[in-house]
C-alpha cells in the first residue's frame, strides 16, 4: 500500500466490551459460601490496530460473532469503545459528545444490513433522503433539496418518481439502493458498509455492489466493508483485514490474501470457498468449535483451534509484524517461521 | 385532502370495518350516544341545570307508559323532580367529557414517561419505571378517594361543585398514566435496536428528534389500542367515584352520580332512576370496548382472525 498517504481513518488499540449480566441482583453467585459479585462480559473487539486511506475499500471478514458489526458501529460512533483511540482525518473522534460528533457525521456514513428495518417505515422516500440534508444542509431551498433527492436518486437507479412511496412497496434491492442514497445525500467521503449484500438475492448483489464500486469511481468514496462473504470481498476489496474473537489475525492486500494466506485462521478461512473442478475437497478442519468472547482464551484467540499452536501461543499474545508486501500477521508461528 | 381520503378509503383499516357488524354497530351506537349528548342543552326536553324549571312536586314520577306517568317525563322523574331522559343525556355528557379529558391527560403524561424511559434507558429508566410500579400498587379509587376527600375538605363544597370535572379529570388521569407508560417504553424498547434509528443516529439527527419524529410514530399503535379501553375504564372510574359519592355532585349529575341518587329508592318502588342510567353507562362502556377490540385486532396483524 502507498505509505507516504494520509490515513483517513485510524484505529489505535481499540477495544470494546459489553455487560451482558442483566440486572443488579443477577450479578451475584454464591461461591465457597458466601457471595461474589461477578459481571459476564463479552470482549467482542480486542485491541484492533489499524489505517484506511483515502479511496480504498477495506474490507473486514470473519465468521459470525467475530466482532465486525461491532467494529463498525464503534467506528461510526454508534457504540463508545471502552479503551483505544479512532482518529478521523487527524482528529480524535471516540471521546466527543453526540452533537460534537456533528460535523463528523456529514463526512462519514453508514450502510445497514438489513434493508426491511433500516428505513422508517412511517417515512416516504423523500422524507427519508430530505432528512439528512435538512439538518447538515439548513441553508438549501425546499426545490434544491428536491432536486437533489431527484439527483441521488437517479444515481442509485431508483426512479425519481417514486419519492413519495413507502418503503414498504418496494423491493428488498430497491430498499438497499434507498439506503445507499440516504448515505449518500450528505456527501461523504467515507461510508461503512455493514454486510450491505448478505440480506439480499445473488444476483441483487451483483448489482448493489456495481453501484457501491460506481459510487465509488464518481465521488472518490472511501468504504469500509463488513462481510462474511469471501466471494465479495475478492470483488471489491483494496485491502482485507480478517477478524477473529476480535482481534485481527490478518491484513493483506487484496490479491495477496487470496494467493498467498498467511494466518492458519486465513488458509482455513480461504480453504473453505468451493471451487469448480476440484476433485477432491482439500478443506483444512479446524478442531474445536469457536470459543466464547465470554471466555477468552489466554495468549493467541486462535490456539486453541490452530493445527499449528505450540506453547508460547498459550502465553503470549502475539503482536501483528509486517510479512512480506505490506501484509501484516498477528501470529507466533508465520514471525518465527514454523508454519508454512 | 381527496388524497387522503382516497388513501383512507383503500386502506385495510376501511376494509375490515365494512366487514365487521360488531364493529360497525358499536361505532354508530356511539356516534348517536355522542351526538345525543353533546347536544343536551339543544335537544334535552328539560335544562337539569336550572332550579327554577325543576319542582319537587314532580318528584319520582314514573316513566310515560306506567299508570302514574306524565307524558312530559318520559322516563320518569327523579328524587328532587329532575327529568331522568334530560339528566341522563347532561349525565353522558359529563361522562364521556371526564372519560376523554382523563385518558388525553393519561396519554400525553405516559407518552412522554414512557418515551423518555424507554429512549434515554439506565437509571432514568428505572427511577420512572419504579415511579411507575408505586403508582400501579395503589388502586385508582384509592388514590382518588384521598385527593378529592382532601380537596373538598380543603375548599369547601361550594367550590368543589364548580371544579369537580377538571379535578376527576386530573385524578383519573393521575392515576392511570403507568397503563400509557408501561406500553410505549415496551415499543420504544423493540424500535430503538431497529437500524433506522441507528440510521437516524449515524446522520446526526437531535436525540428529541429522533424520539419524537421517528420513535413516537411506531409506538402509536398500541397507544390508540389501549386509549379506547382507557376511555372506557375512565369512564367506569368516574362513575364508580360518583357512586362513592366523591365524583360529580348531585347538582352536576353524572351517570355515576345519578345511580348513586337513585339506588336509596330502588327498594321503594323507584327502580327507573337507577335502571334507565345504569343501562346507558353499561351500553356506553360496552360499545366502546367491543370497538377498542376491533381496534387491537386491526392494528395488530399478528391476530388476524380467519
Amino acid at each position: 500500500m502507498n505509505t507516504q498517504a494520509k490515513p483517513l481513518l485510524k484505529l489505535e488499540d481499540v477495544y470494546k466490551e459489553f455487560d451482558v449480566t442483566g440486572g443488579f441482583w443477577e450479578q451475584f453467585r454464591w461461591e465457597n459460601g458466601r457471595p461474589v459479585r461477578k459481571k459476564a462480559i463479552v470482549k467482542a473487539v480486542n485491541g484492533v490496530t489499524f489505517d484506511i486511506y483515502q479511496g480504498e475499500t477495506f474490507s473486514v471478514v470473519g465468521e459470525s460473532g467475530c466482532g465486525k458489526s461491532t467494529l463498525a458501529r464503534t467506528v461510526t460512533g454508534l457504540l463508545q469503545p471502552e479503551c483505544g483511540k479512532i482518529f478521523y482525518d487527524g482528529d480524535r473522534i471516540d471521546d466527543l459528545s453526540y452533537s460534537q460528533k456533528t460535523p463528523y457525521k456529514k463526512r462519514m456514513q453508514m450502510v445497514f444490513q438489513d434493508p426491511y428495518a433500516s428505513l422508517n417505515p412511517r417515512f416516504t422516500v423523500r422524507k427519508t433522503l430530505e432528512e439528512p440534508l435538512f439538518f447538515h444542509y439548513p441553508e438549501l431551498t425546499r426545490e434544491q433539496r428536491l432536486d437533489r433527492i431527484a439527483e441521488v436518486m437517479e444515481q442509485v437507479g431508483v426512479h425519481p418518481a417514486w419519492a413519495e412511496r413507502f418503503p414498504h412497496e418496494f423491493s428488498g434491492g430497491q430498499r438497499q439502493r434507498i439506503s445507499i442514497a440516504r448515505a449518500l445525500m450528505v456527501d461523504p467521503e467515507f461510508i461503512v458498509a455493514d454486510e450491505p449484500v448478505s440480506a439480499l438475492d445473488v444476483s441483487v448483489q451483483a448489482q448493489i455492489l456495481n453501484l457501491f464500486m460506481e459510487a465509488q469511481e464518481k465521488r472518490g468514496l472511501t468504504y469500509m466493508f463488513i462481510t462474511h462473504d469471501l466471494s465479495v470481498v475478492a470483488h471489491i476489496s483494496t485491502r482485507v483485514a480478517v477478524m477473529y474473537l476480535g482481534s485481527l489475525c490478518e491484513l493483506s492486500p487484496g490479491g495477496e490474501i487470496f494467493n498467498n494466506p498467511r494466518h492458519p485462521y486465513t488458509k482455513a478461512l480461504l480453504s473453505a470457498i468451493p471451487r469448480l473442478g476440484e476433485k477432491k475437497a482439500k478443506h483444512i478442519r479446524l478442531k474445536g468449535e469457536v470459543t466464547s468472547p465470554l471466555h477468552l482464551p489466554s495468549g493467541c484467540v486462535f490456539h486453541k483451534r490452530c493445527t499449528y499452536a505450540k506453547e508460547i501461543c498459550t502465553q503470549e499474545i502475539p503482536t501483528p509484524f509486517t510479512a512480506g508486501d505490506n501484509a501484516a500477521v498477528a501470529c507466533h508461528g508465520v514471525e518465527q517461521g514454523w508454519v508454512g | 385532502m381527496k388524497k387522503y381520503w382516497r388513501r383512507f378509503k383503500n386502506s385495510f383499516f376501511w376494509f375490515s370495518f365494512r366487514r365487521d357488524p360488531v364493529a360497525i354497530a358499536s361505532f354508530s351506537i356511539l356516534v348517536i350516544l355522542a351526538i345525543l349528548s353533546f347536544s343536551a342543552p339543544w335537544i334535552a326536553p328539560h335544562d337539569v341545570y336550572e332550579s327554577s324549571s325543576i319542582d319537587i312536586m314532580n318528584s319520582e314520577l314514573p316513566p310515560a307508559w306506567m299508570e302514574e306517568g306524565s307524558s312530559d317525563y318520559m322516563l320518569g322523574t327523579d328524587i328532587q323532580g329532575r327529568d331522568m331522559l334530560s339528566a341522563m343525556l347532561y349525565g353522558m355528557r359529563l361522562s364521556i367529557l371526564i372519560g376523554l379529558g382523563a385518558v388525553c391527560l393519561q396519554a400525553v403524561l405516559g407518552v412522554l414517561i414512557g418515551l423518555i424511559a424507554g429512549y434515554v434507558g439506565g437509571k432514568v429508566d428505572s427511577f420512572l419505571m419504579r415511579v411507575a410500579d408505586v403508582q400501579l400498587s395503589f388502586s385508582t379509587l384509592m388514590v382518588a378517594i384521598i385527593i378529592s376527600a382532601i380537596f373538598q375538605l380543603a375548599f369547601g363544597l361550594a367550590k368543589y361543585e364548580d371544579l369537580a370535572v377538571p379535578l376527576l379529570i386530573v385524578i383519573i388521569g393521575l392515576a392511570e398514566w403507568p397503563q400509557y407508560g408501561r406500553t410505549v417504553r415496551a415499543s420504544v424498547l423493540g424500535e430503538k435496536k431497529k437500524e433506522y434509528v441507528e440510521a437516524a443516529r449515524v446522520i446526526g439527527l437531535p436525540r428529541w428528534w429522533i424520539m419524537f419524529r421517528h420513535i413516537l410514530p411506531n409506538t402509536l399503535s398500541p397507544v390508540l389500542v389501549i386509549s379506547t379501553v382507557q376511555v372506557a375504564n375512565a369512564i367506569m372510574s368516574e362513575a364508580a367515584l360518583s357512586f362513592l359519592g366523591l365524583g360529580m355532585p348531585v347538582t352536576k349529575p353524572s351517570l355515576g352520580s345519578l345511580i348513586n341518587s337513585g339506588f336509596e329508592y330502588i327498594f321503594s318502588g323507584s327502580w327507573w332512576i337507577t335502571l334507565f342510567p345504569g343501562v346507558l353507562l353499561v351500553t356506553l362502556v360496552v360499545v366502546i370496548n367491543l370497538l377498542g377490540d376491533w381496534v387491537r385486532d386491526v392494528l395488530n396483524p399478528k391476530l388476524y382472525k380467519r
